[in-house]
């Protein structure tokens, strides 16, 4: 059995509110990686209403609707961002989403990494049969990452964004289970 | 995209706290029925204090409880109530319990008739892999109907229940997807 | 062209209107004993609710419409006696972006066929795109559910995505389909 929540870059990790607040509030401040990351407009959070909405989501406690997890780099353990998975339970779908925080870890494969985990975790561990996420069509990095991970491009919902004057459009991906098991019996080949 | 809600002499239909507060305050006063049906000993509420716990069990059903009363396609009576609790989503497992409290309906194809909608909800609606259900073997009765809905006999906890100076079984019965499938054909 | 005098509300066999507590309960309650509208309008499971279930869910409904500000539920009832036919909204609106997202259903099966759908959509657009100055709409359905493919297609919709076995129903998965629709092209369909 293998351990699902570390990769050969990243470990999926559960945080204490404080922790993940201190990293949080200043992740929120680069408008980028929010306007990369969110379609609501960005604003600003204090770290207390950070933490306080944490604090909250763990009080609720686990819920099998929902998976989230926070992404340390394993050389250093630095806190790099967060991932999660949102479960349709009816239709076994997740929805996935990723956010790595930490400018200086773009780039080199961290997120890719990180994604590589999850889809795991979505497909061994939870028998999930079908993986979604969305994504802006200027956010070319995470686009190239994704394909690499496998998802397919199914779809753009058109110039349903508008930011800095201009329209752009929400691109929809999925994989499903057996597209999942295919590239790891390739992989392991 | 078919009616899977309705059976051949019954229909899964809403809750309604007043009505059904109303029968399970009537129904409890069965023994027999609430010996058939529950592990613990019984009690004897009020049908106000009923339906409180209605409103509340029924306003925090979650996508978790599939909780429905039975009433007949013949003149809409109600016979009683059935739920299907999905207690593992990664195995996709949901219990069943059935409950008919009205006596008139025993032993008449009712509870094998509304066990096969539940069941066609469950794996055409819930998308579940198996349901699974406990039933003492002091039921014969439903034992037989359960056989017939195409339930396997799984296991027993031995001596589980104490009624009456005696110990008794409790017996765990299941059936997969694709067992249910084979029996039903095209889902009808 | 600056049209105020034509009723947003009013069709020709149907109207928009507000919701009736006295009577629209009863009859959404028999709605959802049908599984096989609820299927069709929704992709979670069908769940029979009760009149008061639905009286609660109006409440709630009316609170979130005040609260969030991003809803606009319409009940679709017949001219000629008022009587509740079925619903629509537009939802989920992002103001910054200008989209929502629409759903409309006709409740029940004997009302259906009778071109009242195609009138609320008409209604429904006109009202996303000249009163809301929406930039898009969104709909999104099941790919077996042919009538409201054909209907969205009518109305000039195009199918934009298409997510694979996304849902599963009787024992077979099928594929989610968004159709988009932007303020432009219904304005050139007004025009032409």
């Amino acid at each position: 059995m293998k351990d699902l929540f570390r990769g050969k870059l990243v470990r999926l990790t559960a945080e204490e509110p404080e922790t993940q607040a201190k990293s949080e509030v200043r992740w929120q401040r680069d408008s980028e990686f929010r306007r990369l990351a969110d379609s609501d407009p960005t604003d600003v959070s204090s770290e207390k209403k950070i933490k306080e909405w944490l604090e909250k989501r763990n009080e609720e406690g686990f819920k099998p609707e929902r998976y989230p997890f926070a992404i340390r780099a394993l050389d250093g353990d630095k806190l790099i961002g967060f991932t999660g998975l949102w479960v349709d339970l009816i239709h076994s779908e997740g929805w996935v989403g990723i956010g790595i925080g930490e400018r200086e870890f773009w780039g080199k494969g961290y997120g890719t990494d990180a994604m590589r985990l999850i889809l795991q975790y979505a497909f061994a561990e939870l028998n999930l049969k079908r993986v979604s996420l969305a994504l802006h069509s200027y956010n070319e990095r995470a686009l190239k990452s994704y394909e690499q991970a496998g998802f397919t491009l199914e779809g753009r919902t058109r110039g349903d964004q508008r930011r800095e004057g201009k329209r752009t459009d929400t691109l929809w991906m999925g994989i499903l289970h057996d597209e999942w098991l295919q590239r790891q019996n390739g992989a392991s080949k | 995209m078919k009616d899977i809600l309705k059976g051949e002499l019954v229909r899964l239909s809403a809750l309604d706290a007043d009505e059904l507060g109303k029968a399970f305050a009537r129904w409890s006063r069965d023994s027999e029925y609430r010996r058939l049906l529950d592990a613990s000993a019984p009690r004897l509420n009020s049908q106000k204090a009923v339906q409180k716990w209605l409103e509340k069990e029924i306003e925090e059903q979650s996508v978790q409880q599939h909780w429905f009363s039975i009433r007949t396609l013949a003149d809409d009576k109600l016979l009683g109530d059935i739920d299907l609790f999905v207690y593992n989503w990664i195995g996709r497992d949901a219990f069943v319990g059935l409950g008919i409290g009205e006596r008139e309906f025993w032993g008449r194809g009712y509870g094998t008739d509304v066990m096969h909608v539940i069941l066609r909800y469950g794996f055409t609606e819930v998308n579940l892999y198996r349901v699974t259900l406990n039933v003492f073997e002091y039921n014969p009765r439903a034992i037989r109907s359960y056989e017939k809905a195409g339930f396997r006999h799984e296991g027993r906890m031995r001596q589980f229940l104490n009624k009456e100076g005696r110990r008794w079984d409790m017996l765990f019965m299941g059936i997969l997807r694709e067992e249910w499938m084979e029996q039903n054909g095209n889902f009808s | 062209m600056f049209d105020i005098q034509t009723q947003l509300f009013e069709g020709d066999e149907i109207r928009f209107g507000p919701i009736d507590y006295e009577k629209d309960p009863e009859v959404e309650s028999k709605w959802t004993h049908d599984a096989e509208f609820m299927r069709l309008y929704d992709i979670a499971p069908a769940r029979p609710m009760s009149a008061a279930m639905v009286k609660k869910q109006y409440e709630k409904l009316e609170k979130q419409v005040e609260e969030d500000k991003n809803l606009y539920p319409f009940a679709i009832r017949a001219r000629e006696d008022d009587r509740l036919i079925g619903k629509a909204v537009i939802q989920w609106i992002e103001w910054t972006n200008g989209n929502g997202f629409i759903r409309l259903g006709i409740g029940a099966v004997e009302d259906r066929r009778k071109g009242y759908g195609t009138q609320a959509l008409r209604m429904l657009l006109r009202f996303a795109f000249a009163e809301l100055n929406l930039y898009r709409v969104t709909a999104n359905v099941p790919e077996y559910n042919e009538a409201a493919i054909a209907l969205l297609k009518k109305a000039g919709f195009t199918e934009e995505v298409r997510r694979r076995k996304a849902l599963e129903r009787d024992g077979q998965r099928w594929d989610m389909l968004g159709f988009g629709l932007l303020n432009d092209e219904w304005q050139n369909q007004a025009e032409a």
